[in-house]
């Protein structure tokens, strides 16, 4: 179950040693992470909000505009990497990697077609809710090591907030755990595909249907998680400057940037792993082509499946980030305490019942 | 030589002191958080230092002064046409209405009085000017939270009306236009159309702010019973403009006394909330805009014939006397007090504007709000650097 074996087939680089197929997956990782990041940053951050706010965004950089990622990335890379004067160096210096190392923990797990995972963990689920609470600690490494006002309170309002979302978004899939009865995403994946609705398969059972409100919980909660949308306390513009990333510059500052969309595109991935029937085709879409449902041919089209859904979510993520004004810190946690979490709570009850009853 | 030296080093002793002077008197407990002269939040550089305790705000200061032009020094300077070209930027997103009191005020002194026809325009030029001025902050104030949208859509909308006031008058933002006497020159021809047909995008934009701003739960929880105003805190601490009628004080000179300007002819209505918190702030203005809307169609369709300029002479000599005239311009009550003792530039000139004013109450306003509603009481109190400092 490696990377290796893609397609099924005996390709040269399944008997190669432990050290090339972890570099060959580095490279796939990187791919994974950073490409679909600077499509959704140039397709939604660029051009969509630019129509939404009634302008044309970027046209200048490329036809429509679409070098301009390139150039965003010389701009950042040319400029001077300040440390303020009274800055903690080292954990200044450190903190935008382990933001950007949560990211990549978290793609480990995302399957994109049925051999083609990094590493298929009994625990998948588990660990990519693990991982993902990690880029908390970069963040507050990131808002104490500026010695910066700013940074400081943008740093506390993550942590709090990181903390509080962190919950509902757990709770959320546990109903989609009970129903899948499985932590393994790949088999979370064959249950969607697999299960029928009133005795009738044709589009399997992606777990949206029946838990619409663990979907809705989860969307919240992913919105809290990436600080965007109505959630963007920590981050907020008009009040403290830029936040935890006040005091970054250059190519610090682009790695958090980085991290806060490619970690926004896991997240819908993980979306639509969990709720969506990841890249599993729908069966009558299947039996048309003639292919069982985790053919070797699933290794390729599953990552174009993928993508799609992942653009469905991230869309619905920056509208709604794009046109809500933002909750105040107090408000923001009763909505996590008050709303979120007994709403979840209700769910899991549910499902859980429904799952013994039937 | 060293008498120079002296005095920079007396200049700089007494900044140091002065320096020092404002970090004893804020000074204790807690963190003292300076929220400008640079910050996305205060358009411009007004300073506001907060001691907070956790993200609550014990103690606010706004410190001003930080944009000072020295407006009511350099009127002494200036013949009273060239006047109209500093004053034009005091509040910079209305310019025209800055124009009108200081006309009035002297043409009071002068004994003149402008034709009919100079006085319509003069008043739907004047509320032009507070659509282009308060369409901006019904966008913006989405902004301070966090809703970026808005603002670009009161940019698009408000190049509607500034256009028009580009075609009557020849500059977007500083018109220069009011004359002692009436205006530079007539409209021109197909303007009133076109202005009828700009009316309608702002009816519109104030449609979308309704669906968009007003009517979000998030909006309504992050304004409604966020700094409350009460109405006589409010009279004590000398609010003007949208800002006095939120909390339900129903003063309007464009009503009460409309001096020069002709609302007395148009049948509008002044609108109160009684709140006096941001929500209600936010609201009265959006129905301030629809009724300016109102007030110049009406007045679109009832501009007199005749000639846009009275009877004055060429070079303008204003005799000795003092007046005081003040209007209710985009951002609350402007006024100028202008002393003359003859001759051709004016002997003293008092400038009341609005947002200094406004201004002044944040210290008791801002005290035990947390970090977030400073941000968003500040915005819907609605100052313009230019207006505070002048």
């Amino acid at each position: 179950m490696t990377f290796a074996s893609l397609l099924a087939v005996d390709w040269p680089w399944a008997s190669w040693p432990w050290w090339a197929d972890t570099s060959v997956k580095m490279v796939f990782a990187i791919v994974a992470v950073l490409i679909p990041a600077g499509g959704t940053v140039y397709l939604y951050l660029f051009k969509m909000v630019s129509f939404m706010q009634s302008r044309l965004g970027p046209m200048e950089a490329g036809p429509y505009g679409s070098m301009q990622l390139l150039a965003e990335l010389g701009k950042n890379v040319q400029k001077e990497d300040i440390f303020p004067e009274k800055a903690d160096r080292w954990v200044f210096a450190l903190a935008p990697y382990v933001v950007l190392m949560s990211t990549f923990l978290l793609a480990v797990v995302v399957p994109f077609g049925p051999q083609a995972q990094f590493t298929n963990l009994d625990t998948g689920v588990y660990f990519a809710l693990a991982v993902s609470s990690v880029s908390v600690v970069g963040i507050l490494m990131a808002g104490w090591a500026s010695a910066s006002k700013y940074s400081l309170l943008g740093g506390l309002r993550a942590a709090g907030q990181l903390i509080a979302y962190e919950l509902p978004l757990i709770l959320a899939v546990v109903g989609v755990v009970i129903q899948a009865g499985t932590l393994n995403l790949q088999e979370i994946v064959a249950a969607q595909n697999q299960q029928e609705i009133f005795g009738w398969g044709g589009i399997g059972n992606p777990f949206i249907l029946t838990q619409g409100l663990g979907f809705l919980i989860f969307m919240i909660a992913v919105q809290a998680e990436l600080t965007q949308g109505p959630f963007d306390m920590p981050v907020a513009e008009s009040e403290l400057v830029s936040g935890y990333m006040t005091e970054y510059s250059g190519f610090r500052f682009l790695m958090f940037f980085i991290g806060e969309f490619a970690t926004a595109n896991i997240f819908a991935f993980l979306g639509s792993v969990l709720f969506l029937g990841g890249w599993a085709l729908p069966p009558f879409v299947t039996d048309l082509l003639g292919i069982e449902w985790d053919s070797p041919w699933m290794n390729v089209i599953g990552p174009g499946v993928m993508f799609t859904k992942m653009l469905l979510i991230t869309f619905v993520i920056y509208w709604v980030r794009f046109t809500y004004p933002r909750f105040r810190e107090d408000q923001l946690q009763k909505f996590a305490w008050k709303v979120l979490i007994p709403l979840s709570l209700v769910n899991i009850a549910i499902t859980g019942a429904l799952k013994v009853a039937f | 030589m060293t008498a120079v030296s002296d005095r920079r080093q007396l200049a700089y002793i007494a900044a140091q002191a002065a320096d020092a002077r404002v970090n004893v008197e804020l000074e204790a407990e807690g963190m003292t958080l300076n929220i400008g002269p640079q910050h996305p939040a205060t358009h411009g550089t007004l300073r506001i230092v907060a001691r907070l305790d956790g993200e609550q705000v014990i103690e606010a200061d706004p410190i001003m002064g930080y944009m000072h032009r020295g407006y009511e020094k350099l009127t002494e300077v200036r013949t009273y046409p060239q006047v109209t070209t500093l004053i034009n930027r005091i509040d910079w997103l209305g310019s025209f209405a800055n124009e009108v009191p200081f006309i009035l005020a002297a043409e009071q002194l002068m004994d003149v009085e402008a034709p009919p026809r100079a006085q319509h325009i003069r008043t739907i030029l004047f509320e032009l000017a507070r659509i282009a001025n308060v369409t901006l902050f019904l966008g913006d104030m989405g902004v301070q939270l966090g809703a970026v949208t808005p603002v670009f859509y009161a940019f698009r909308d408000r190049e509607h009306v500034l256009n028009q006031i580009e075609a009557a008058t020849g500059g977007r933002f500083h018109p220069n236009f009011d004359r002692i006497g009436g205006l530079k020159d007539d409209l021109p021809a197909g303007w009133i159309e076109e202005t009828k047909k700009s009316l309608k995008e702002i009816r519109k934009f104030c449609d979308q702010m309704d669906d968009l701003i007003v009517g979000n739960e998030i909006f309504q929880a992050r304004t409604r019973g966020i700094g409350v105003i009460p109405a006589d805190v409010g009279l004590s601490y000398g609010l003007s403009g949208a800002n006095i009628r939120a909390s339900g004080v129903d003063w309007d000179l464009r009503r009460d006394n409309p001096v020069g300007l002709v609302y007395d002819k148009v049948d509008w209505k002044v609108w109160t909330h009684p709140d006096g918190d941001s929500f209600a702030r936010y609201w009265v203005r959006l129905q301030e805009v629809r009724e300016s809307c109102n007030i110049v169609e009406q007045l679109l369709d009832t501009i007199p014939s005749g000639p846009v300029m009275a009877k004055v002479p060429r070079i303008i000599k204003v005799p000795e006397g003092e007046a005081y005239i003040e209007t209710e311009n985009p951002l609350g009550v402007m006024g100028y007090y202008v002393v003359s003792k003859g001759g051709l530039n004016p002997f003293r000139v008092k400038i009341r504007s609005a947002s200094f004013s406004n201004m002044s109450i944040s210290p008791w306003l801002l005290k035990g709000a947390y970090v977030p509603d400073v941000i968003t009481i500040l915005a819907s109190l609605y100052f313009i650097l230019g207006d505070i400092d002048r």
